[in-house]
């Protein structure tokens, strides 16, 4: 291995420092803003496709399989550099100039429609492992149909979504990460903009990566303190 | 407002296929290289020996808790160190997809191993196989058959995840739209055949996963 001299201290030097934390709040910002939408559309498609009105699954199974089917970098390039020429010249000259911090909504778009589609998925599976049982005991003891979902069929399904769900969050966070080539200052494109300060890219992109390591645990720790207090003794195995 | 004119795409047709070709590689390497290593990894998962399971758990949890883009950056630009020159991207990206997708096959073949009823692993031993050889024809033979599905899945992520080696100035596919576009400025036109040219190729191939799926439930009823 030839000599290489590390030199962490590049990381905490003014200004390279204050980017790292400047791009780790944005990335942060990126994907609370993205899982929101995504988490919004996926209940509305997961819904859709165990709906008895056909069309209305059609459209949802279609939705799912072509997002799920194109890159998201693909998918953000569409958006970013193709669909906006679908506009009239003066309304994309708008769009480009005026709108403040358009790279990120763009993002924002682009990376909650992808992950709605996965969201979608983990719904319809959470919705339809509920056994039928459920449905006809609950309504057998004289529930509405209101109070059945709201206080058996929600609740239960809502505890199965949750690690996948947990999962489907942390690769949304993961990809933020490919905002930064659309130019959006987030963590990975700052550290690669300290790279090209101080061709210090293996200390730079190292520091990244504790970055996400850390966000990841803090979120799985949290998520696993959540389910602990959210399970019914004896109901849902934990099989962890 | 523009209008889609795909002249652009059928002359450059050619520089697209060869980008194409390029993302094919990429995605072959990644998948064997990655199955190999993920099998390793993913018996170390199931080791009952320390030195041999935290090594192979930090591996896994690390490696799927960051993004892929800096693993391909971190490779980028740790192979130069290491070697002592660079080997150019391809190889970069190459060792940065390998070692990252098999941190994901790793647990599928894991969970594939533990699929299989611990009276197998016992039948071997009682027949006179080694640790080695009961793995090698007996479990992982088995193993491998349920997890089809599951790999062919991650299969499809991964050609899709090649796209990301763009980072690098790899001259995979969607790179070489973009190296179009900036000659051409034909963003609607490539861009959207880009799309359509990766849906294809990745429904097309989840949709052998689920004929897979099917035929293998109908057998074994």
């Amino acid at each position: 291995m030839i000599a290489y001299e590390f030199r962490w201290s590049v990381l905490w030097q003014q200004p390279y420092g204050s980017w790292m934390l400047d791009g780790v709040w944005t990335t942060i910002q990126l994907g609370f803003i993205s899982w929101v939408f995504a988490l919004f559309i996926g209940i509305l498609i997961g819904t859709f496709r165990v709906t008895p009105w056909k069309p209305l699954r059609a459209f949802a199974t279609a939705y799912t399989e072509f997002f799920r089917d194109i890159p998201l970098l693909v998918q953000l390039f569409f958006w970013y550099f193709a669909a906006p020429r679908i506009l009239p010249a003066s309304l994309e000259q708008y769009f480009y100039r005026e709108v403040a911090n358009v790279e990120f909504w763009i993002v924002v778009i682009a990376l909650s429609i992808y992950t709605s589609s996965r969201v979608g998925e983990q719904i319809r599976s959470g919705l339809q492992s509920i056994p039928v049982d459920q449905f006809h005991a609950a309504l057998s003891t004289g529930l509405t149909y209101f109070q059945m979902y709201r206080y058996v069929t929600i609740p239960l399904a809502v505890r199965i979504m949750i690690p996948p769900l947990t999962t489907e969050f942390l690769t949304t966070f993961k990809n933020t990460s490919l905002a930064m080539t659309v130019g959006v200052l987030e963590a990975t494109f700052m550290s690669q903009q300290i790279e090209a300060y101080t061709f210090r890219g293996l200390e730079a992109t190292t520091a990244a990566c504790l970055v996400y390591l850390a966000i990841t645990m803090v979120v799985i720790l949290f998520m696993a303190l959540v389910e602990k207090r959210l399970s019914i003794p004896g109901f849902i195995a934990r099989n962890r | 407002m523009a209008f889609f004119d795909w002249k652009v795409i059928v002359e450059n047709l050619p520089f697209l296929m060869r980008g194409l070709l390029t993302t094919f590689q990429l995605a072959v390497i990644a998948i064997g290289g990655g199955v190999i290593l993920g099998v390793l990894v993913g018996m170390g998962r199931l080791s009952g020996r320390k030195y041999v399971y935290y090594p192979a758990t930090v591996f896994v949890n690390f490696l799927r808790s960051i993004p892929l883009i800096l693993v391909i950056f971190w490779f980028y630009f740790l192979v130069p160190i290491l070697v002592g020159r660079p080997l150019g991207d391809f190889v970069s990206a190459s060792i940065a997809f390998i070692i990252f997708e098999a941190s994901y096959f790793a647990e599928i073949i894991r969970a594939g191993i533990q699929s299989i009823p611990k009276g197998q692993m016992q039948a071997a031993y009682s027949t006179g196989l080694n640790y080695r050889k009961t793995m090698g024809y007996v479990i992982i033979p088995q193993a491998l058959k349920n997890m089809v599905p599951s790999l062919l899945t991650q299969s499809v992520i991964i050609f899709q995840d090649t796209s990301l080696a763009y980072v690098i100035g790899l001259k995979e596919f969607l790179r070489s739209a973009t190296i179009v576009d900036a000659r051409e400025v034909r963003s609607l036109e490539l861009y959207t055949f880009v799309g359509i040219v990766y849906f294809l190729i990745c429904y097309s191939m989840s949709l052998l996963t689920k004929r897979w799926e099917k035929k293998k439930g109908s057998s074994a009823k």
